[in-house]
């Protein structure tokens, strides 16, 4: 990956060491800042960010890992909908190994479920237009960055009177998790380091709320080590001048208002509902269900299925990682049963998961 | 999951769908979220839909602080050292 635009310039290694000094300088005591983001969490391993920040900025990972977020019963509906007849399931590959209370859509597909993985939604309505005599029903998980990509997949269908694409919504929206995070104050922030790719759809103007009914300065990030150095370094100072605000240090990509057409295909397919998310319950007004007008796209109205009690696989932490109340290698599992290549939870199935980027860039054990 | 990666533009279609050159491998994806964007325009791609336009004068102006800064700094320790 050399030679990039947009990539290389913020790599450089003279101007990090920079930005890491003034972090150093201006950090009058050591501060705790949230990634949200999953991505963000792996560049800052890549990077080894928070080596170079010991000492001034603890950085924790949050619930940003859509996968890792899916509650257990949705995936055992998910599952159900793979095994149910005549049903062709297109998914992300990153769910493939995401554990359900009984199994997961891998070793459906191996007990003869047809399970297909997708790059793009729109090649999950390709699949429906090529077999006819299938259902195509499209997994849909994702924050709002990716959701309004699955909208547009949606509407393609509709235009092009597919009959045979449905989708299981499980969507969700990021602010709402923020919130639930914040209210249940089991972890104490100083800030928080802002979704850059969730920010070009819903805009930096999305997290107000934070500053405003937090006070707590929010910096939207991109995925470089100068856009996330830079990020750390307008929250130190935030901090250090107790002037909470969004600060947008990836303006190339996100502006205030974000991306309104993406905002549009979202509001015209989907309706904000309460989700269910993994380690967290229900959380009011976080998710998108599809619409009334496109009931005869939803998977979970168009076929019923048996559903089962859920439950998340014993001793897994991966709802207290999620929250950011624990790093990975507090739970009893991590690195021991749970590895990788053997995952007992998703946080661990996830190439984005917190305990994923922890065990690959090689954090020890405790004790 | 939501990784997106900056491709340029290399042509455009009548209904909006755009190849690149993504990884190596040529690939077509859509602009229907992105309807100000133009040949030669670096676009996000993220699930073969363009999410935003890259803006080069904020990149450059990101990349112009990050540079005055480390004058900043160096004068600084100058001053210290002197």
């Amino acid at each position: 990956m050399t030679g990039m635009k947009y990539v290389d310039d913020f790599r450089d290694p003279a101007l990090a060491r920079v930005l890491v000094e003034q972090i150093h300088r201006e950090a009058a005591r050591p501060i705790r800042v949230m990634e949200f983001c999953g991505g963000h969490t792996h560049a800052i391993f890549r990077f080894g960010l928070r080596e170079l920040l010991a000492g001034a900025v603890e950085l924790r990972s949050g619930p940003g890992c859509p996968v890792c977020v899916t509650a257990a019963t949705d995936l055992d509906h998910a599952i159900a909908l793979a095994d149910a007849p005549g049903v062709l399931l297109a998914t992300f590959g990153d769910m493939m190994r995401v554990p359900g209370s009984r199994g997961d859509l891998q070793s459906a597909r191996a007990r003869g479920a047809d399970v297909r993985i997708v790059y793009s939604p729109a090649d999950a309505v390709t699949l429906a237009r090529e077999n006819p005599q299938r259902e195509v029903i499209f997994l849909g998980v994702g924050f709002e960055t990716t959701a309004s990509g699955i909208a547009a997949a949606l509407l393609q269908a509709e235009a092009e009177c597919i009959p045979n694409f449905s989708m299981l919504s499980l969507h969700k929206l990021t602010p709402p998790a923020t919130r639930a995070i914040l209210d249940a104050g089991q972890i104490a922030l100083d800030g928080i380091l802002g979704p850059g790719h969730v920010s070009a759809i819903i805009g930096s103007a999305a997290w107000e709320f934070l500053p405003r009914d937090y006070g707590m300065p929010v910096a939207v990030s991109g995925f470089e080590p100068l856009d996330l150095l830079s990020a750390i370094a307008a929250l130190v100072r935030a901090v250090a001048r107790g002037e909470p605000a969004v600060i947008n240090t990836y303006a190339r990509s996100v502006k205030s208002q974000g991306n309104p057409v993406a905002q549009n295909l979202l509001a015209r397919v989907f309706e904000v509902g309460a989700a269910e998310w993994r380690g967290f319950g229900r959380i009011p007004a976080s998710g998108l269900n599809l619409r009334a007008e496109f009931s005869h796209r939803d998977a979970a109205r168009c076929f019923s299925t048996p559903r089962l009690p859920a439950y998340d696989p014993p001793g897994c932490r991966c709802g207290d990682v999620l929250r950011g109340v624990i790093e990975p290698p507090a739970c009893a599992l991590y690195g021991r049963v749970c590895t990788p290549r053997n995952p007992l939870g998703p946080c661990m199935v996830s190439a984005e998961g917190a305990c994923a980027a922890y065990y690959h860039y090689g954090e020890a054990l405790p004790g | 999951m939501c990784l997106a990666i900056p491709v340029q533009i290399q042509s455009i279609d009548s209904s909006r769908n755009a190849v690149v050159e993504l990884g190596g491998v040529t690939r077509q994806i859509s602009l229907i979220m992105t309807p100000e964007a133009e040949v030669g325009d670096y676009v996000l791609v993220h699930t073969g839909y363009a999410i935003s336009v890259l803006e080069e004068e904020e990149a450059l102006a990101s990349l112009e602080a990050f540079a005055e800064l480390a004058r900043i700094q160096a004068q600084l320790e100058l001053e210290q050292e002197s």
